[in-house]
């Protein structure tokens, strides 16, 4: 019954509210509380991101793939790191990995990803009027923002970005000795973490309240579209471990610049033996990984929710196993914080730490098998379509799989001793969080554009962006679990030095030019993007004939999505092809007792319930109505 | 001039592209192909996938079988073995269910490609099933891990009693290699000592100390077991012995270790890899700024008789560097004095 007075009475608020609401441009397109522009808003900001992060990586692959190219002529660009004979600096190679990981990571898949989706998509399909706090939401956006330009800042300046990997471990992230690109560089990085970190923090509180609070009359937890479930982990898992990070930042910001020892210990650096002692760099890993691994999870879970939906729907089918679905992420959300030791196998911690996260990353394992089954029994005796989506959704299982399968042996700390900081340790991440994710932000934005902007996206370019893609990641991607078999580490500017490592200069190269080409084919996607959000065909009300609830807004849903009443929910949103219905999809607004064709058998005994409850409704509104008048 | 032809090259494709764009929707639109459900290219893309299985697979069995002596480093010690078994059997689990899950994964899509006078099958759920494939992926976890984790109690046990003492030091951008002499006792180290002619810190206040001795290539010996002591002086580094399969992160202000066994000499190596060149070899695996990729040293294998041989061979430290001792208190300088004697 609560959440039925919410509903009515937030939509008696609002009628007052638009009366005397006019925007302007700034309020309509900048400072915004509308969650449908905020969400738009990390959309696009997440795109620029997106693009220079991967200009970043087309930069280091050249130098990895063409070692002895000239690069004179990325001089107007790059300037000063370009050195006289034309290579590519190798402290300034170090940042650019370092920025690529940590703008695709943060900006681009965490705040593109989850800024963009559980912004759009929450108040949509709970059926709400908007976040719980606009203003928080509204803020959580320029927290970000701000960040953004901080971090776009430290990538011009003279001493270059932060440039310690995008982990920044102490003591080569705390001292300025060590490498130029840890003095204002690094003290950006930071500050513009910490923004993030505020961002993410006031997104995820108003997340979770949102589906706690703010679920109109009949969605019960039990109903919530897997989307949301998703959302709703994600920001969970962001609220508890974000802070662990600021402290990490905090901690690591006294050893830059008060003297501290929490990370430094023993140093001995420019012909100068440190003061520090009794400090431990092992500490900051524990901290950074307390969150760095639910962060895998972060970037991960809402883009397996993404898919969850869009699978359902474009195969005409309930998702298998949704129950299923619901406690394997519930599993993962809870796994995630007991894992993280496993990136430091290797660290010089007690090996029987080792023992006990291997067992624990293992058991993580399960869950994500479950999904996987689930999304191909899904997927089994559908009637599938191929709508864009859907392909970059399928994309995702595939990418899932394979980068999955990878964890297994990097889980195993005996096998990770040898495959430690290599490129198998690339391949595996760059497949099941980088490419899946990004995978499942591009479904979403195929799937959910009509109804940001009422328009189409062209499914031709759509099926052309998803084949150079999908094709092109694997080209990348693949390759380099060979490498790393071969031993060949990590964040190398070169690999010629050594004897074990001086081969592969042709897989290197055919990586590069995959990379370039993959990059090459998202201009596609950005021009079918901005066109269509023009001159695209005008989008039906429900183009892709789904259950959920944001398909039931005007094209053009207005501040508070709904005109009138917010429509009760009466049932899942997987009622795909049920047998007996007309047709091939019910949505969650239409009553059981307008279905007895196609009532399952407890179902039915739930229309007498319901019939009740209307009822109740009923003398309720006529009782309300009475009041005001 | 050259950059105009190209500009306008590239406009002209751009503009041909774009009307070929034009041209396709308005055709779309004219068959009204955007009414419906489903068009022709639903089974283009159906059939792609089915294509890409059968290309990306064929390329993938392809290449791992031609490269495989390529990528799969030869292994030259006693763990190095067993954790190549656990890599493989793992490989061949993992294989199997990535290969069954991808033939499904791409092969549903034209199996069950959308036609209109079918109706998907409404089947939410089943618990048996998931029961299933909760269970065995559990099982089959479970004896990966039990044996992943025998292996990694085993290598990191502590070093037998007889274990050759070698410390190495990472510091930007290479590593140093002390031996702790006939005692096999590392002297002990302070940072606060480290100088030009000191690059280890040693603290020659241990006696221990007096006889260890410096080496430009790591030597060991075979069938014997080795202890490397690890530790940076400046920031994180990382012992990596690809052929050894050994790796241990260097860490300023936490010593840390690994122990092995070498089982192949070089030249052993040399000739079952018909490489005269063949060298085993110590690389950094955590980033450590600039020179990063450069931190190589040389890990000579060598049999017991050559390595105990050479290190009979082997001056203190002090013996070429007086300067170090002339400090010391009367007793340790003379102790001192014998050593270097004994070996001048």
């Amino acid at each position: 019954m609560a959440t039925a007075n919410t509903a009515t009475h937030s939509a008696t608020a609002h009628d007052h509210h638009d009366h005397e609401h006019h925007d302007n441009f700034i309020t309509k397109y900048i400072f915004t509380t509308d969650h449908k522009m905020i969400g738009k808003q990390f959309l696009i900001t997440g795109m620029l991101w997106a693009f220079i992060g991967g200009l970043l990586s087309v930069i280091f692959r050249l130098q990895l793939g063409f070692p002895d190219m000239n690069l004179e002529w990325l001089r107007p660009l790059l300037g000063g790191w370009i050195t006289p004979d034309g290579a590519l600096d190798p402290e300034f190679y170090l940042a650019l990995v370092t920025m690529h990981g940590t703008i695709m990571v943060f900006f681009v898949l965490t705040a593109g990803l989850s800024g963009t989706f559980s912004n759009f998509l929450i108040p949509l399909q709970i059926g709400a009027r908007d976040m719980a706090s606009g203003f928080m939401n509204m803020l959580s956006y320029w927290f970000f923002f701000v960040s953004s330009v901080i971090m776009f800042i430290s990538l011009f300046i003279e001493t270059g970005p932060a440039s310690g990997g995008w982990v920044v471990y102490p003591p080569l992230s705390a001292l300025e000795q060590a490498m130029p690109g840890s003095g204002l560089g690094m003290t950006l990085w930071l500050i513009a973490m910490t923004f993030f970190i505020a961002s993410s923090l006031l997104g995820g509180i108003n997340y979770i309240t949102t589906v706690i609070n703010l679920r109109t009359k009949g969605m019960s937890f039990s109903r919530l579209p897997l989307t949301i479930w998703a959302f709703f982990l994600t920001a969970i898992i962001g609220l508890l471990s974000f802070p662990v990070l600021f402290s990490a930042a905090l901690l690591l910001v006294f050893d830059r610049s008060f003297g501290t020892s929490f990370y430094l210990s023993d140093i001995y650096i420019g012909n100068e033996a440190l003061p520090n002692t009794g400090g431990s760099p092992v500490l900051y890993q524990h901290l950074f990984w307390f969150l760095g691994h639910p962060e895998v999870y972060i970037v991960l879970l809402p883009a397996l929710g993404i898919t969850s939906e869009i699978i359902a729907t474009n195969s005409r089918k309930p998702i298998f196993g949704y129950k299923a679905m619901v406690i394997s992420m519930l599993g993962i959300t809870i796994l995630s914080f007991v894992v993280w030791a496993h990136h430091m196998f290797v660290s010089g911690m007690n090996p029987f730490l080792g023992s006990i996260f291997m067992f624990l990353t293992l058991i993580i394992a399960i869950p994500s098998a479950v999904k996987v089954f689930n999304y191909l029994t899904t997927l089994w005796r559908g009637n599938l379509i191929f709508t864009p989506g859907m392909l970059f959704s399928i994309g995702l299982v595939s990418f899932f799989i394979s980068g999955g399968l990878t964890g297994i042996f990097l889980g195993n700390s005996a096998i990770d001793i040898q495959l430690h900081d290599t490129y198998f340790v690339v391949a595996h991440f760059h497949l099941v969080m980088g490419s899946a994710s990004f995978f499942g932000l591009m479904a979403g934005v195929y799937h959910w554009f009509p109804k940001m902007f009422g328009r189409m996206m062209d499914a031709r370019l759509g099926y052309i962006h998803f084949w150079l893609t999908f094709i092109g990641v694997y080209l990348v991607f693949f390759p380099m679990h060979y490498i790393g078999i071969a031993g060949f580490p990590r964040r190398y500017y070169s690999w010629t030095g050594f004897e074990f490592s001086n081969m592969y200069t042709d897989l290197n190269m055919f990586v590069s030019v995959a990379a370039i080409i993959t990059f090459a084919a998202q201009f596609i996607f950005v021009f079918n993007f901005f066109y269509s959000m023009y001159r695209g065909r005008v989008a039906s009300l429900n183009p892709w004939r789904s259950t959920t609830l944001e398909w039931t807004t005007p094209l053009h849903p207005g501040h508070g999505n709904w005109p009138g009443e917010i429509p009760t929910v009466y049932r899942w949103p997987y009622d795909y092809s049920k047998p007996g219905a007309k047709e091939d999809f019910i949505p969650q607004t239409v009553p059981l007792s307008a279905t007895p064709e196609s009532n399952l058998p407890h179902e039915q005994e739930l229309v007498k319930l319901e019939k009740e409850i209307m009822a109740d409704e009923e003398t309720e509104l006529v009782a309300n109505e009475a009041k005001q008048v | 001039m050259y950059g105009f032809l190209i500009a306008v090259g590239i406009l002209l494709l751009l503009s041909i592209i774009w009307m070929v764009y034009r041209i396709q929707t308005l055709v779309s639109v004219m068959k009204g192909s955007d009414k419906k459900v489903a068009t022709g290219s639903n089974k283009v893309n159906a059939f792609m996938f089915v294509l890409f299985l059968v290309g990306a697979g064929g390329l993938m069995f392809w290449y791992s079988i031609k490269e495989f002596d390529n990528y799969n480093l030869p292994v030259a010690s006693e763990h190095g073995v067993i954790t190549d078994q656990l890599f493989w059997i793992t490989m061949a689990v993992t294989g199997v269910v990535f290969i069954i899950t991808h033939i499904l994964l791409f092969w549903f899509p034209y199996k069950y490609q959308y036609q209109e006078n079918r109706k998907a099958d409404f089947y939410p759920d089943n618990n048996k099933l998931e029961v299933i494939w909760t269970t065995v992926p559990a099982v089959v976890l479970a004896l990966l891990v039990i044996g992943g984790w025998k292996a990694w109690s085993d290598i990191t046990a502590p070093a037998p009693e007889n274990s050759h003492v070698v410390e190495i030091m990472g510091y930007q951008f290479a590593w140093e290699v002390r031996y702790p002499g006939m005692d096999n006792v590392l002297g002990d180290h302070d940072y606060r000592l480290t100088s030009a002619t000191n690059v280890s810190g040693v603290d020659f206040t241990d006696k221990n100390a007096l006889d260890d001795f410096m080496s430009p290539v790591v030597v060991i010996p075979k069938g014997e077991p080795v202890l490397f002591k690890i530790r940076a002086r400046d920031v994180l580094h990382s012992v990596f012995a690809p052929h050894m399969r050994l790796k241990m992160d260097a860490v300023p202000g936490m010593p840390t270790r690994f122990w092995f066994m070498p089982t192949k000499t070089t030249e052993e190596m040399r000739a079952e890899l018909n490489d005269p060149d063949f060298v085993y070899e110590i690389a950094c695996t955590e980033i450590c700024g600039r020179g990063h990729f450069s931190m190589r040293k040389e890990i000579r294998v060598v049999e017991p008789d050559e390595f105990r041989k050479w290190m009979a061979e082997q001056k203190p430290y002090i013996v070429n560097n007086p300067s170090l001792v002339a400090d010391l208190p009367e007793e340790l300088k003379e102790l001192a004095e014998i050593t270097i004697s004994e070996h001048k």
